[in-house]
């Protein structure tokens, strides 16, 4: 509760600090924001020949939409992801580059995470609306569905903060922190359905005479329900199950509670160790 | 009167790592946690400070006087104790740390001004202060990463000192920008203390701390020695620790107590002591000392700086080849200037005891004496005079 007023009484140096954020990021760039369009631009192409065009990669038929694009299929799951990769390997960051204000002036540190967070769903939200903008265009209504898109990208953003909480703290004691999510982040990425259906993913497999629920577990995965959603909204056009939402809002709202509770704990020597 | 800032037992322990683990593996080779010794940079230390007090932290290097500001500013959390500040607190430590290279000074105002606490109206109210203040309104709108350093310090000055904060703490910044600036500064910080705000200096300089604070703390080694009025704390510092009799003039930097340098007077060619010199005239630095013990041929130095600060020249009794017999008690050693050749305006003398060997200064006292060199029939511009004469060619 008191973090919260402590990020309401501060909410305009966050907003001065993501509009920092924005402004620096382009800055001494000829595209300047082009650019945040020109890279995931690049990454459907890539996804679109590589597992489209040469490894056949069929997209389901959205049911009711009627929809079959495979880079329409892409899009819908790999604008959100792209939020979640950029803003967990970001905020990761936020502390150690920022070193230099948290040695002499005193603010809410959680800012520096939030505002980074922050900054990139400002470039997700208009990505979000470019999809939406094609959407209507190869003809799929997602106007109704919009309210709840909006619910999932609060519960994401939380998400997100809530591992940028966790980890940007623990990555100034131990820089390791960082590459460890390197490493982790195309795992993710690939145990996530963003460039295939989820169907592709056998229900049981069997190994050495065994059957294990490989999909059941697949499906544990936060960032599966999360990516589902966001797919059945704009791709199917119909509403996600209850059930997955309320996975999502758990994982979310649990996360920022920890990360919030680690980042206290290790915000006590912030300023000694970064 | 109600305290400003009440610090109650207060400890801060730093960490010294003799192998720092900053990565996991290292972590995990060599056992759960780095090797670290606890350092008390300060140890249970309590004192209030008066509302609408200027109030002096003085001490050696790694006294822990700068922690102490720290943890008064939040960035530092104290171990043990705590810290009470009333109203808003702002902290002169760096200056412009929060400005962003890429972004204008504008852009940098307005994202500093935020990190201080102040809303976009305040600074919107303020901002045509602030830039007034820094004196860069041209350049408000260029990226800072093209400012000079003193644009850029003064660009975080303005903004910081402008947050109307009730309690104001600073870290020897001051010392930045020209002369000019310097002054705009000091006037501002004589309004915040005729308008009761309360002032926590950190200072090296006695001297400032003297003539700026109302109180002061003495912190050493993390502890607080003393806490009182500023006068009494410098007079117990200069004695104590820097075993100085505080009643010769001047600030001492280092001293080891074999000899003691005890002021420096200026005598003009009638033989009567001045500290009024004209520009091409005779005159004899005369530096008294008092022997405590016997030391072989110490070497005496002596340096002038100007008001700006800056080493105008410097010399020493060995460079000339002269050896010096000292005997306990009371001596002096003159400086003999046949014609004094620096341009008119305000010089310090610093003066020094070498040993032999010339490493070890036995005393050295920074700010031994001020004088003053004013233009006679001789003129010159710059810092210094040739001396010379005009002839006419034939």
């Amino acid at each position: 509760m008191n973090q919260l007023r402590e990020y309401y009484e501060r909410r305009e140096l966050l907003s001065n600090l993501v509009l920092r954020e924005l402004r620096s990021r382009y800055k001494r760039s000829a595209l300047g924001w082009t650019w945040s369009l020109l890279n995931p631009l690049s990454s459907v192409l890539i996804y679109w020949v590589v597992f489209g065009v040469f490894l056949k990669v069929k997209a389901p038929i959205g049911d009711p939409s009627g929809q079959g694009n495979f880079v329409l299929f892409l899009l819908c799951a790999l604008i959100p992801w792209n939020f979640f990769s950029n803003g967990v390997t970001q905020s990761i960051e936020s502390l150690v580059v920022n070193a230099g204000l948290i040695r002499k002036v005193y603010f809410p540190r959680e800012l520096l995470v939030a505002s980074t967070i922050g900054g990139l769903l400002v470039t997700f939200l208009i990505e979000l609306g470019v999809v939406i903008t094609v959407l209507l265009i190869a003809g799929n209504m997602v106007l109704p569905w919009l309210p709840i898109v909006v619910l999932l990208v609060i519960l994401q953003t939380l998400l997100v903060l809530g591992i940028g909480l966790l980890l940007s703290g623990a990555n100034v004691y131990f820089r390791d922190v960082r590459h460890f999510v390197n490493l982790l982040m195309p795992m993710l990425f690939y145990s996530t359905p963003v460039v295939y259906p989820i169907s592709y993913v056998p229900v049981n497999w069997q190994v050495a005479g065994r059957s294990i629920p490989l999909r059941s577990i697949y499906e544990m995965n936060p960032l599966v329900q999360l990516v589902s959603a966001y797919r059945a909204l704009l791709y199917d056009l119909t509403f996600p199950s209850i059930g997955s939402l309320a996975y999502i809002a758990v994982w979310s709202i649990g996360l920022v509670l920890v990360g919030q509770f680690v980042f206290n704990r290790l915000d006590h020597r912030l300023a000694e160790e970064v | 009167m109600t305290a400003a800032v009440i610090v109650d037992h207060v400890s801060k322990r730093y960490r010294l790592y003799h192998e720092r683990n900053q990565s996991l593996k290292a972590s995990l080779l060599r056992g759960r946690r780095a090797r670290y010794e606890d350092f008390m940079a300060l140890d249970d230390v309590s004192f209030e400070i008066k509302e609408g007090t200027t109030f002096g932290l003085i001490g050696e290097n790694g006294s822990g006087k700068s922690t102490m500001l720290k943890c008064m500013a939040r960035i530092l959390r104290p171990d043990g104790g705590s810290i009470t500040t009333r109203g808003k607190v702002s902290a002169l430590l760096e200056l412009g740390a929060g400005f962003h290279p890429e972004l204008s000074g504008r852009e940098n105002v307005y994202l500093n001004g935020a990190i201080l606490g102040l809303s976009r109206r305040e600074i919107d109210a303020l901002f045509d202060e602030i830039v007034d203040f820094s004196g860069i309104e041209q350049f408000i709108d260029a990226p800072v990463k093209n400012y000079s350093s003193g644009m850029y310090v003064r660009l975080g000055f303005a903004v910081a000192i402008n947050v109307d904060p009730a309690v104001l703490l600073i870290d020897e910044v001051l010392a930045v920008g020209d002369q000019e600036f310097q002054n705009k500064c000091t006037d501002k910080i004589n309004q915040f203390r005729s308008e009761g705000r309360t002032i926590v200096v950190v200072s090296h300089s006695l001297s400032s701390v003297g003539d700026l604070c109302d109180e002061a703390a003495l912190i050493e080694h993390g502890h607080l020695v003393k806490v009182g009025p500023a006068s009494e704390t410098i007079d117990h510092y200069l004695s104590e620790i820097l075993s100085i009799d505080p009643a010769t003039l001047g600030i001492a930097r280092r001293s080891t107590g074999e000899i003691k340098l005890q002021g420096v007077e200026l005598i003009s060619v009638n033989g009567a002591a001045s500290d009024v010199v004209e520009l091409g005239e005779s005159v004899t630095f005369r530096f008294h000392y008092d022997v405590k013990e016997s030391v072989e041929s110490p070497v005496f130095g002596m340096s002038l700086t100007s008001s700006e600060g800056a080493l105008v020249t410097g010399t020493n009794s060995k460079d000339q080849g002269l050896l010096t017999k000292v005997s306990l008690g009371l001596g002096y050693v003159d400086l003999v200037v046949p014609r004094l050749l620096v341009a008119k305006g305000r010089y310090h003398v610093t003066g020094t005891i070498y040993d032999s060997t010339q490493k070890t200064p036995i005393h050295e006292v920074g700010n031994l004496h001020t004088f003053e060199v004013v233009a006679g029939a001789l003129r010159t511009s710059g810092i210094t005079s040739l001396g010379g004469v005009w002839r006419a060619g034939a």
